[in-house]
């Protein structure tokens, strides 16, 4: 049932409606003739409403935001989208904010995007995170029913996130098992990080807005065009990896070489996410962990980020190495380029697994010789 | 990690301390555009009222209080079209719960049209900026390039996967444009609105024991800063003590903390090192615990910690830089305002709005002297960034203190046989929003709010003013009760 036809129900006819909004737009000091537009807009929105809840999370997620440039939070909220509840920019607070929360949801049933940010606390009857005495937790299960989707931004709301951490004090608990404990249908997208890359969000929502479909989803909700690889198969750094040539602390002279953090921890080896090949902040070559030099700590991950130690070997997930590639330039006789190639691929295999020995305590033999190979 | 390297007595290489120096001085810069721009400016600014102004009026007004160029006509024009766009397309989004039209919004159309114009192109601004965080930090916001010891940044000149010389340079080309619009655009806007909101010079005063941490160390101990921070009384400058290293037991034995009045277990006054933090909720009790946050005391008292109290500390402590934005703010202001306003303005709520200006103004400053001396330190051939620590057994005990963009942040941590054993973190919004400590005395929000005029009850605009002037790093919500019809407003104030 469209708009029109559920106020006329209310005895409303289109007639006094427009009359209605024409007096919005002279309290509000505009012209007359806006009346009209504001009726069309209410009755079809043009920018998609999209309400954005916040539960146990840091604001990290929104002020990510504040970072883009392709397109920048103002050309997404003026332009883009109706943004209509958001904790952190809404101009209006308390029960102004909740109503315009509560009139949207009304309005655009079914229609609307719901973003969700933080982990959702469920033990003790979700009493860690309120919001104008409600919890979180019933928040989102009324919000979350009501949506056309829901985008979990962060790995707070895509897999529980820092407050997930052992001992988990507060049951948090991501988005998508909360609505799904409820029997609550409606589609999730997670999009992990902390934050994650804004790009990944923005993308995901003008996919959708261009497409008017869901981009392709991994096993674990999230966009395969953000998450479908690992770092590590991207990474500037990868050469290095396979050379055998690494970082062995800050400072010292491989770390100025710019050579790979595995052996510091990286843990670019078991997880997926599309930071080196996007990078962040829009600011040119190196701007991402590696890049400045510090190993991946498995932000976007589960049972990677704020799980295992910062420092401990990375469990590489699956590792195509250059001996298992297919000759590139076919040779005519004899050994060919392609086989020489595949020969320095398998030592260069061999020294990475040598690396990683290391870590153990093992292997330092080993290591020490590939250093002053260097 | 200062609490870590406090606690094993670990130095920072200079490098490191330049680096993060930059960080922090480019976040908080960022971070005080925002405030005031985004997330504070629509309390006095009614952007409603804006659209009624006239294009040309506006831009001329903005060009007679500063030389920046973003304030031609068609600039003004531009934006002006861009919010009649979108209040014209009926879909407010987050601006429609705004307070447009409210009666304590007095500004004239062009005065709130300028700031409109100003708010968008502050988006842009911050955005750049906060460019020197990402390019050091690996990304922003959540930086990942510190480490115990340092940071994990690798210098290297002739390398082209460190900080370089391309690097460097983009980094100072990113302050100098930052400090034009903090200088041409900020600080006069601040005035503007303190100028014409004189009267909220008298309002939202609240606790007077001012509290600000020392920061931007320029050594590798942590005995030298570029900005003083310390402690003053009662409001009274001439009593200022200043907190003169990490070590310094004037601030490290003064710091406790109650829950008499907050959702733990117990009714305790503890110095960080000995807590504990057992939640037990008990929903909202008026004479009993109502607040997650703790209340902080210093010397046992609450204190304001935030810009306002770290400009007052940095005034009194004689810091040149800050003495001459301070004037400099209360002169334009005063003309702005045709009347005398002095320094003792600044215990209000405009105080702390004005203050937040004046320090970001300062960091502009500060930011440019740690590029010249990091470009300094390398080109003697410096490139050390990090001093590997090493976990002796035993007991050690630390703390780490930061002036952060809402005042004195402050890390405390004890470590057993190389294993954390306590840790607690006593962050500037939990000084603020604390609520009654031990002896009932009110936090900072509490007590700023007695005496706030309220014009409509169901809509305390004048409530949030003074709540969003402080900075909360939290929603957090104020119950205004009207005791004669019992109806009760809830506002959230973010």
């Amino acid at each position: 049932m469209d708009f029109m036809s559920v106020i006329e129900k209310q005895g409303v006819s289109r007639r006094d409606f427009v009359k209605f909004c024409t007096g919005v737009a002279v309290t509000l000091g505009l012209p007359v003739s806006m009346g009209e537009r504001i009726a069309e807009a209410a009755s079809s929105p043009k920018r998609p409403p999209v309400l954005w809840l916040s539960a146990q999370e840091c604001t990290g997620c929104t002020e990510t935001l504040l970072r883009t440039n392709h397109p920048t939070l103002e050309k997404l909220i003026l332009e883009l989208i109706s943004l209509d509840y958001h904790e952190t920019l809404n101009a209006g607070s308390g029960h102004q904010a909740e109503e315009a929360r509560l009139k949207s949801m009304k309005e655009n049933e079914g229609k609307y995007i719901l973003v969700v940010d933080g982990s959702i606390p469920v033990k003790d009857g979700g009493i860690y995170c309120k919001i104008g005495g409600q919890t979180v937790q019933s928040i989102l299960e009324d919000m979350g029913s009501k949506a056309a989707a829901v985008i979990a931004i962060g790995s707070c709301a895509s897999w529980g996130g820092v407050p997930s951490a052992d001992p988990n004090p507060t049951g948090a608990t991501p988005a998508h098992e909360v609505l799904k404990n409820k029997g609550i249908k409606t589609p999730v997208i997670n999009i992990p990080g902390c934050p994650p890359n804004p790009y990944n969000f923005l993308s995901t929502v003008l996919y959708f807005l261009t497409l008017k479909k869901l981009p392709e989803l991994d096993d674990q909700g999230r966009p395969k065009f953000a998450y479908g690889r690992l770092i590590h198969e991207n990474c500037e750094r990868r050469p290095h990896f396979d050379a055998g040539r690494f970082a062995n602390q800050f400072g010292d002279e491989g770390h100025r070489k710019g050579y790979c953090l595995y052996k510091l921890g990286c843990k670019g080896p078991e997880t997926h996410a599309n930071c080196p090949v996007i990078l962040f902040n829009d600011i040119g070559a190196g701007a991402w962990p590696v890049g400045t030099g510090h190993p991946c700590f498995g932000c976007t991950e589960k049972g990677v980020g704020f799980t295992l130690p910062l420092h401990s070997p990375a469990r590489p997930k699956y590792i195509t190495p250059p001996a298992l590639f297919d000759e590139v330039l076919p040779g005519k006789e004899g050994a060919s380029s392609g086989i020489k190639s595949l020969a320095t691929g398998v030592a260069g295999v061999a020294i990475g697994a040598a690396g990683a020995a290391m870590l153990t305590g093992l292997g330092k033999k080993d290591d020490e010789k590939q250093d002053k190979e260097e | 990690m200062r609490s870590v390297e406090n606690a094993l007595g670990l130095e920072v290489p200079l490098n490191a301390q330049y680096i993060r120096n930059l960080m922090m001085g480019a976040h908080a810069t960022h971070d005080h555009i925002v405030h005031f721009y985004h997330l504070g400016a629509l309390d006095w600014v009614d952007i409603v009222s804006a659209l009624k102004a006239d294009a040309k009026a506006t831009a001329k007004l903005g060009q007679s209080l500063s030389s920046w160029a973003g304030n031609s006509y068609q600039a003004v024009k531009e934006s002006q079209d861009r919010l009649k766009t979108f209040v014209g397309s009926g879909q407010l989004g987050v601006y429609g719960s705004g307070y447009w039209g409210h009666p304590a919004m007095t500004l004239p159309p062009e005065v709130n049209m300028l700031a409109a114009h100003h708010y968008l192109q502050a988006l842009e601004q911050q955005r750049e900026i906060n460019k020197v965080v990402g390019i050091l930090g690996s990304k922003t916001p959540h930086i990942q390039n510190v480490a115990v010891g340092g940071v994990a940044n690798a210098i290297n000149l002739d390398s082209q996967s460190t900080l370089n010389m391309e690097r460097l340079y983009y980094i100072k080309t990113l302050i100098d444009k930052a400090g034009d619009f903090v200088k041409n655009v900020l600080l006069v806007d601040t005035a503007a609105v303190a100028a014409f909101y004189a009267g909220w010079t008298g309002h939202g005063k609240g606790v007077v024991n001012y509290l600000s941490a020392p920061d931007m160390p320029m050594d590798t101990k942590g005995t030298e800063f570029a900005l003083p921070g310390g402690y003053i009384p009662n409001g009274d400058v001439s009593k200022f003590t200043p907190i003169k290293s990490y070590q310094d037991k004037f601030f490290r034995d003064n710091v406790k903390e109650s829950i008499k009045h907050s959702w733990y277990d117990g009714d305790w006054d503890r110095h960080p090192f000995e807590e504990e933090t057992e939640p037990k909720y008990t929903d909202f009790q008026d004479n009993g615990k109502y607040s997650w946050v703790k209340s902080p005391t210093f010397k046992g008292e609450p204190a304001q910690v935030g810009p306002l109290a770290n400009v007052l500390c940095m005034y009194a402590a004689g810091h040149k830089g800050t003495q001459k934005y301070v004037h400099s703010m209360l002169d334009t202001i005063s003309s702005l305002a045709k009347t005398k306003v002095g320094v003792g303005a600044l215990h209000s709520t405009i105080g702390r709005i004005g203050a937040r200006s004046i320090r970001c103004a300062v960091l502009y400053d500060t930011l440019v002297g740690q590029w010249e001396a990091l470009v300094e330190n390398i080109s003697k051939g410096d490139v050390s960034t990090f001093n590997a620590p090493t976990f002796p057994s035993g007991e050690q005990m630390g703390h780490g203190f930061h002036e952060a963009p809402r005042g004195i942040l402050s890390h405390w941590i004890v470590i057993k046989n190389g294993k954390i054993k306590n840790y607690q973190a006593v962050v500037p919004s939990t000084w603020n929003a604390g609520p009654r400590n031990s002896k009932d005395a009110l936090g900072p929000y509490e007590a700023a709010l007695i005496g706030t005029p309220v014009k409509d009850p169901k809509k305390p605009l004048e409530v949030l003013r003074t709540v969003h002037s402080f900075d909360p790093c939290l929603a957090c919500a104020i119950h205004v009760v009207d005791k004669n019809n019992n109806e009760i407003v809830k506002v959230k104030a973010v």
